[in-house]
């Protein structure tokens, strides 16, 4: 028994360390030159995930919506502690809003069923909107708890929590299933263990894997396939998913040009510095 | 479905409140929905829902609101998801706006993305500009009316994208405070209370708030004139002393990267940028930071910026107004004498 919390986790591209080469002529990212990562606060995520499992027993399910390479976080959430992974990829997600993607993720934690808690990052650092776990909560009718800090205590079907509100904290009590976003304050995640690592690296999602060869035929037979789940395994309405579910248009992309107008160079002098101050004095910055 | 446009909509702000007190950024968004509900020719509202809130009417109707829709509940007295969230979708179906602006706040990105579900529209987050213009389909060549542009910086910052709802109204947006300037209240306007009723089920109230501790703010620098802000370039917490000094004689305050708060030199309440505070003072002085684009984001809107750094290629100088290339530890004594002198 426990509780069955699933997680929803995505792999991004490494916004924090984008330089010249990632970006493209017409001021577009060229995601292929960033390398991947697993969101930073879904790895918290996953942990308050994994919390829950070592306090109250129970079982983790890792989902992420993505191309085949999105596999890499699930076996790292494998490597961590996840008892389940699911992959889901279909070209007819592409394009997907929030709105679509909330949309597909619900469906796919209704598919798995039976759950007692969805966690999600708060945000993922390559779009920053943090609607997704909102959005997903009201998809499937449940109470959400954002910012989570701290999971006080569970009893039966009744979770306290404490949430951080900008200007400090307020401890909630909310009924289950509920959705949790979690902010990397949580906790802190543990690292991939090394038996769990030797008995998942090998995993792989079918579309990894080459159609119909030796490989594939070998990973089955041995086990070593990860779920993989398109829209129709999940029942979703595609006329909700990808481009057609999707209300926001991207109209108009801009790099950014640093502006540089009316620049003056100071001298690191005393008398610079002191130039300096009466000039501002005279137009008024300086009262 | 989609809900249809609505050409005589309202723009509407979230009136977000705690504790009988308005949050800065409403009066923000209400300035700017003011001037794109002239440019639509429609009016403004804001949706104010709470407990014995009502003497809030008056502030916003200073700031450009000529409909308060009210909603008072002792239900609603502390903010929880779901009720709030309901209390709004309710009123959106009822009255269709075309606009609904919300505080990029903890609230208001907790509850904003679950009306923008329930109603199937279009939202975006962290919007730093807000326009209404003609937009053309690239691909069809379909024009659509008065559409709002919500403008925001995408993937860490590196880009601008204009982001636009043709269908799935109303069109929605989240602004982080102090993206927008307060306009000065107008205390001859007034405007219209019209109360709503809360007819929500206990249903919609599972959640409950058992205790909640608020910290006070320790700094304010949206309302600084002046700041100094110290980047990694400080070097150690002992060291931003100086910047407090420079601060004090200039009558300012201080403000620093992400690099000075991860160094553990000041506290991340000081922290400017885009995932700190934004600031636009008069002058802005910049003592040992590059100028990465994060930063940049929270304060390349300043009238004045002056940039103290020994690296004469670092990005900072690129946008200042005034550059410095030179050991902060010697400029900023200087430039304190130099202050001192003219009082
Ligand atoms: C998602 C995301 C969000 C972020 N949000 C923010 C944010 O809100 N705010 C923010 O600031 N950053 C933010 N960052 C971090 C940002 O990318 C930079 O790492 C940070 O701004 C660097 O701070 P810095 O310029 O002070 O430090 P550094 O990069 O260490 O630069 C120090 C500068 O000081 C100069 N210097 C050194 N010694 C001296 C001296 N004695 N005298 C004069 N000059 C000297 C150096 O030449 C150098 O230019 C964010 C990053 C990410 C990925
Ligand atoms: N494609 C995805 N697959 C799985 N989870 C996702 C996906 N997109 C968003 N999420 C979840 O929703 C959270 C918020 O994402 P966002 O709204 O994009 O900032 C993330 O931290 C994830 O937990």
């Amino acid at each position: 028994m426990g509780y069955h919390c699933i997680v929803l986790v995505k792999q991004v591209p490494d916004t924090a360390n984008i330089t010249g080469e990632a970006m493209k002529e017409d001021g577009t990212v060229n995601r292929a030159a960033l390398p991947a990562i697993f969101n930073p606060e879904d790895i918290h995520a996953l942990e308050a995930a994994l919390e829950v499992k070592d306090r109250f027993g129970g079982t983790v399910t890792a989902v992420t919506m993505g191309p085949p390479k999105a596999a890499d976080v699930l076996r790292a959430c494998l490597y961590r502690g996840a008892d389940r992974a699911i992959l889901l990829t279909d070209r007819r997600a592409a394009g997907s809003d929030t709105l679509a993607t909330s949309y597909i993720l619900a469906q796919a934690a209704a598919t798995v069923g039976d759950f007692d808690f969805i966690f999600c990052g708060r945000q993922a650092i390559d779009g920053d909107t943090a609607q997704v776990g909102p959005q997903c909560a009201e998809k499937l009718g449940l109470p959400q708890v954002t910012y989570l800090e701290k999971i006080i205590d569970i009893q039966g079907k009744t979770a306290t929590l404490r949430r951080n509100i900008g200007n400090g904290w307020e401890d909630v009590q909310t009924p289950l299933p509920a959705l949790v976003t979690v902010i990397e304050s949580a906790n802190t995640p543990r690292p991939a263990s090394v038996k769990r690592y030797m008995k998942n690296k090998f995993k792989r999602v079918p579309l990894e894997l080459p159609a119909d060869s030796p490989e594939a035929a070998q990973a089955k037979e041995k086990g070593d396939l990860l779920e993989q789940w398109g829209l129709d395994e999940i029942n979703a309405d595609l006329q909700r998913c990808g481009f057609a579910g999707s209300p926001t248009k991207v109209f108009r992309i801009q790099s950014i040009v640093l502006k540089k107008e009316g620049f003056a160079s100071v001298e690191p002098t005393e008398e610079g510095v002191r130039s300096l101050v009466r000039e501002l004095i005279e137009d008024r910055t300086l009262g | 479905m989609m809900s249809e446009q609505n050409r005589n909509g309202e723009v509407w702000v979230f009136a977000e409140q705690d504790n009988g007190k308005l949050h800065d950024v409403v009066l923000e968004l209400c300035g700017r929905a003011r001037e794109l509900a002239d440019r639509l020719g429609v009016k403004v509202a804001a949706v104010l829902p709470g407990y014995k809130a009502e003497h809030l009417a008056p502030i916003l109707y200073q700031h450009g609101v000529d409909r308060v829709y009210l909603i008072d509940d002792p239900r609603l007295e502390l903010f929880t998801s779901l009720p709030y969230a309901e209390t709004v979708i309710r009123l959106i179906q009822k009255h269709r706006p075309q606009i609904v602006l919300y505080g990029a706040t903890p609230l208001g990105r907790d509850m904003a993305p679950r009306i923008a579900s329930a109603t199937r529209s279009g939202l975006t987050a962290d919007c730093t500009d807000l326009q209404i213009s003609d937009v053309t389909d690239a691909k069809t060549k379909e024009v659509w009316k008065d559409l709002l542009l919500q403008i925001r910086p995408a993937f860490g910052g590196n880009i601008i994208a204009t982001i636009v709802n043709p269908f799935g109204w109303p069109q929605m947006a989240t602004v982080r405070e102090g993206v927008m300037p307060m306009k000065p209240a107008d205390p001859s306007r007034t405007g219209e209370l019209i109360r709503e009723v809360c007819d929500l089920t206990d249903s919609f109230f599972g959640v409950k708030v058992l205790e909640r501790k608020l910290e006070e703010k320790k700094v304010n620098l949206k309302a600084a004139r002046i700041i100094v802000a110290g980047g990694g370039g400080v070097g150690s917490r002992e060291n931003f002393s100086l910047l407090f000094d420079l601060a004090a004689a200039l009558g300012g305050a201080v403000g620093a990267s992400r690099a000075a708060v991860d160094g553990g030199f000041i506290d991340h309440d000081y922290q400017i940028g885009q995932t700190g505070t934004t600031v636009r003072p008069a002058l802005y002085i910049a003592c040992g930071i590059s100028g990465a684009i994060q930063h940049r984001a929270g304060m390349q809107e300043s009238a004045k910026i002056i940039a103290v750094n020994n690296d004469p290629d670092a990005p900072i100088f690129s946008i200042a107004h005034y550059g410095i290339v030179g050991d902060l530890n010697q400029v900023i004594p200087m430039m304190i004498k130099a202050v001192k002198e003219r009082n």
